[in-house]
């Protein structure tokens, strides 16, 4: 019975995990736009304000170089919020305000930066609030870890239910069978043969 | 005259409503049928007078009497018939006006059906009138829909254009039907507690209003999530924005308590459990309500702010603390008298069931609050949008989809090896050849082979079922279409769910398939140009502007040639409505079952040479709306009376 | 006993909820504050081209309005007109940005205010992205070494301009 629910929770737990934890480790493909991307690390919440040097602005009348793949600059626009909008991202979101910073994107990318960057540059100007999905650090691990939190707490209220349900009654101690019963039980046992 | 008698009608109902709460109240306690019958007549005329106010202000509303602040904000002179009925509803006021009215007739149908429940009903009727009253209050003081216009404009300002959609019809009339609902489970399990009759009477009670109120929730999501898709115009059907969370975490304790019942039901356990469910799941019904109205953290949905919130909160606490401090005073009467065999058993897996769906909600709820904390803690604002949300909960859904597979065959008590095998190898095995057809297709996307793996073996759960028992009643001779006609009408709660299973399979899959396979793009194009998407050409060919009776329209035609040559003409559109800041987009699309084309007008320039449209693939979404259709039937069948 | 905890835990959370009362979840505190304001070249509505750069000295007021934006930019214009007049000779330029806007609503709201400070366009939205604007309007005062000292959000009053202006002119450039 124990090695039953160890087994179970075992196999739960880490087939949640590598759920969980898989995708980034694999990588997934650009152009789906699946649930598990690889975060971006964003350092300037960390770094504190003063001198530091903010994300240069587009030095002026440089053309696009390259055509930047639409998937990329999806995928990038997916991660900062639209800030006109209500929790849209502005990859989604088809307001004026959207497709400007879409056309930013689009142009920083041409011009060489990388998407960490980019991100970089709206974080410097808005704040962490223009990340639609917390940078994992301090406070806001706290947020990140709370699923696996509720599903070890769950599973573990349901083991102790499970345990406590399933222990077995103490078996009455045996009584000494009666001589008589004994030999009146065999005799009709032989009978019914 | 209207506003006057307006307030009036509903001034008089709240203070029906709360002494009818009293004299049932005292009724109960006491034992004395002339308070109860009392309280049953407050909630006749309640009905009436709240019918009476909402009438009054549909009325309003058709006859443009702008002597309504209410009507003067939601119409004006040119807002059609149609949008003039359902913008009664289509902001704060209005909102709380049809709440009010379906509490009010969901108590009339229990002081109907349920007046010969002696133990529970005096109670729970009181529970009804009391929630009632507050909901009459919130009418009458912070919200109030009558309020009174002076100087009465000639034209009013007009209905949000957003809101301008046949979705304004159902998706808040069946959420709201789906919210009020699970008032009376949670007024039955109050007065189980109240009464100390926590057994199983509230729950048999309570079972078909319980289906019905999550049927309601699911439908309003559905429809919510088409109307995002084809009005909103940003190709998306769910955002995880506060407002949608509020509604879903209901749903998820709501079907975590459908199905934790039924353990209550066979086995006689989980007591505390199923009336913790339902107290949490009516608290965040309340919760979502205090989100809308309160504008505490920004949402598309957020109504006005004000002294509302405060009242909502109010509640919230009053309804919580009354409810699971009760709770905790009949702790000692809720103790399990049941006993589980095995580990491996129909009762574990509906508790595992049960940990996902209240690990999910959990998340959703700490992820929506978590602004407010990180600011409270930080100082910092920061955001926790869809990103996260798909992020950490998509797993969870994936177990769950696992565990609607395992739950329904699995034995009872103790599943034997015999048992497991007989049940689930077939599945298991349609589950691995999925997940190796799809990697040998080429899919590189871990969740989605995972999805649709599981998704197999939980739809092979289901025809192996259905399969042995048809064969079983074909054995008696009877053809295969009476056979499987017999078998779910006779097992109608068994197979009803079966059908909801299957419904959410379905919706899983389009799901998945939006998720993981659709494909964007966004390029300017000048006359003539196309852009190229997933085999599709999209060719620009020009813009028009016309002059519609509330907006201007720049509609954008573009010819689109498919894959085998067929060619469509598409017009996205945006509209400049003068009340609003800033454009509408008015999308256009193609819909299919394997995919949808959608097109969205961006920038263009005045003298229509160019234009900005975005243009999406968006894979098997029609499947998201074939699976509600299904789980409507699902749901229809299951609350069938049982022909035993 | 710790069957009590249950109805105590909702405490926590409906004081983090009233919490939320006290706060705007549309306020977004700006990082920009006390860093050097980002340099950018617009052409006005009258064809004028204006650089931040070459007002380095000065203290600078950066206005971002809109002609749809009802009422906030509407009762801000004729304060901003009025305070630019009274320091306009004093070291004092106010430049007004119209973002998201169409051409000629905008020259409209110029002319309807008769608004003398320059006003440009921003096409693509690029200066006020530079700015992190999420709303209009939005003002921002720029000291004379060009730092950005504050953003205010929401309609400018005669008052709130004279006391950040005063405060600025008293530092050296």
């Amino acid at each position: 019975m124990k090695s039953y629910r160890r087994r179970l929770s075992a196999i739960l737990g880490l087939g949640w995990l590598l759920a969980a934890l898989g995708p980034p480790l694999i990588g997934v493909p650009a152009g789906a736009s699946w649930a598990a991307r690889p975060l971006v690390r964003v350092a300037a919440a960390a770094e504190p304000p003063g001198e530091t040097a903010l994300s240069p602005s587009l030095p002026e009348g440089r053309s696009a170089a390259t055509r930047v793949p639409e998937a990329i600059v999806h995928e990038v626009a997916s991660q900062l919020r639209c800030v006109v909008c209500q929790n849209l991202s502005v990859a989604d979101s088809p307001s004026e305000m959207a497709n400007q910073m879409r056309e930013i994107v689009r142009q920083r990318l041409a011009a060489g930066e990388t998407p960490e960057q980019v991100i970089r540059y709206f974080v410097d100007r808005y704040g962490e609030w223009i990340l639609l999905s917390p940078a994992p650090h301090g406070l806001n691990l706290l947020v990140w870890i709370a699923p696996a939190l509720a599903v070890l707490v769950g599973l573990a209220i349901v083991a102790s239910l499970i345990r406590r349900w399933t222990r077995p009654a103490h078996p009455a101690p045996a009584q000494p069978v009666d001589a008589a019963l004994r030999e009146r039980v065999r005799q009709e046992l032989g009978q019914r043969r | 005259m209207t506003p006057e008698l307006g307030s009036a009608v509903l001034w008089v109902a709240a203070a029906l409503a709360l002494y009818g709460a009293g004299a049932a109240a005292s009724g109960a306690a006491t034992g004395r049928v002339a308070l109860i019958a009392s309280a049953q007549h407050a909630a006749l005329a309640v009905f009436a007078l709240v019918t009476t106010a909402f009438l009054l202000l549909v009325y309003a509303f058709l006859t443009f009497d702008f002597s309504v602040l209410y009507v003067a904000r939601q119409t004006n002179l040119n807002t059609p018939f149609y949008f003039r009925i359902t913008g009664v509803w289509g902001a704060l006021e209005g909102s709380i006006v049809l709440w009010s009215w379906m509490l009010a007739l969901y108590t009339l149908i229990l002081v109907i059906r349920h007046r010969s429940q002696r133990d529970l009903y005096p109670w729970a009727l009181s529970v009804m009138l009391g929630i009632l009253c507050f909901f009459l209050l919130v009418m009458t003081i912070p919200a109030p829909p009558f309020e009174r216009l002076t100087p009465v404009p000639a034209d009013g300002r007009g209905l949000n254009p957003l809101l301008e959609d046949t979705g304004m019809i159902t998706h808040p009339v069946a959420l709201y039907l789906g919210f009020t609902g699970f008032t009376v489970p949670f007024a039955f399990a109050l007065a189980a507690l109240i009464a100390g009759r926590v057994g199983d009477t509230w729950i048999t009670v309570t079972r078909r209003w319980t289906i019905v109120a999550w049927y309601f929730l699911s439908l309003g999501l559905l429809i919510g999530g088409w109307w995002s898709y084809h009005v909103l115009g940003w190709g998306g059907y769910w955002a995880w924005d506060p407002v949608e969370n509020a509604a879903v975490m209901p749903w998820l304790t709501g079907t975590a308590f459908l199905h934790s019942v039924m353990i209550q039901e066979r086995r006689r356990m989980l007591k505390l459990w199923n009336i913790s469910l339902v107290l949490l799941t009516f608290g965040l019904t309340i919760f979502g309500t205090f989100l809308t109205r309160s504008g505490v953290i920004a949402s598309v949905h957020s109504f006005t702010q004000g002294s509302i919130g405060v009242f909502f909160l109010a509640f919230l606490a009053l309804v919580l603390l009354t409810g699971f401090g009760l709770l905790a005073w009949r702790w000692p009467l809720l103790r399990a008298d049941g006993e589980l065999d095995s580990v491996l058993s129909r009762e574990s897996a509906f508790l595992l069931n049960n940990v996902f769906l209240v690990a999910i909600a959990f998340t959703v709820f700490f992820g929506t609050v978590f602004p407010l904390l990180s600011e409270a803690a930080r100082g910092v604002k920061i955001s926790v949008g869809a990103p996260f949300f798909n992020r950490v909960n998509v797993p969870l859904f994936l177990a769950l989809i696992f565990m609607m597979g395992v739950g329904p065959l699995i034995a009872w008590r103790r599943a034997s090896v015999d048992n497991l095998k007989r049940n689930f190898l077939w599945p298991v095995l349609a589950g691995i050849a999925a997940a190796a057809f799809l990697t040998a297709l080429g899919v590189r996307s871990t969740l989605a082979v995972l999805a649709l793996a599981f998704t197999a073996f939980t739809g092979g759960t289901i025809a192996l079922d259905v399969w042995r028992a048809t064969r079983a009643r074909a054995r008696t001779g009877l053809a295969l279409v009476p056979a499987v006609t017999s078998l779910v009408l006779r097992h109608n709660r068994r197979y009803g769910g079966f059908t909801i299973h299957l419904g959410i399979l379905v919706i899983a899959v389009g799901v998945t398939g939006s998720q993981a396979w659709s494909r964007q793009t966004e390029m300017t194009l000048r006359r003539g140009e196309s852009v190229e998407l997933a085999g599709y050409q999209v060719r620009f060919d020009g813009l028009a502007a016309t002059r519609e009776g509330t907006h201007d329209k720049v509609m954008g035609t573009f010819t689109v040639v498919g894959r085998r040559g067929q060619t469509t003409v598409m017009h996205p559109s945006k509209k400049f409505y003068p009340q609003e800041q800033s454009p509408i987009a008015g999308v256009d699309y193609r819909i299919g079952l394997k995919e949808d084309l959608y097109l969205v007008l961006g920038d263009f320039a005045r003298d229509g040479s160019q234009a900005t449209v975005k243009a999406q693939v968006n894979r098997l979404v029609s499947w998201i709306w074939i699976g509600g259709g299904i789980l409507t039937l699902g749901a229809l069948l299951a609350i069938l009376p049982s022909r035993k | 006993m710790w069957k009590w905890l249950i109805p105590l835990s909702v405490v926590p959370v409906v004081g983090l909820l009233a919490y939320g009362f006290r706060t705007d979840p549309r306020a977004i505190p700006s990082p920009l504050v006390g860093r050097p304001a980002a340099d950018f070249a617009l052409r006005t509505f009258d064809g004028n081209a204006v650089r931040l750069r070459e007002h380095r000295g000065k203290v600078v007021v950066i206005n971002f309005w809109a002609s749809w934006c009802h009422p906030a930019c509407y009762d801000e214009a004729p304060a901003l007109e009025r305070s630019w007049r009274a320091y306009r000779d004093r070291e004092v330029v106010v430049i007004g940005v119209a973002i998201q806007d169409r051409d000629d609503a905008s020259r409209k709201f110029i002319s309807d205010f008769s608004l003398s400070f320059p006003n440009a366009p921003d096409p693509g939205g690029r200066v006020s992205v530079e700015y992190g604007v999420y709303g209009v309007p939005e003002t921002y005062f720029i000291d004379r070494q060009g730092r950005i000292r504050l953003k205010h959000a929401g309609a400018v009053s005669d008052d709130l301009f004279k006391r950040q202006v005063e405060q600025l002119l008293e530092e050296a450039a």
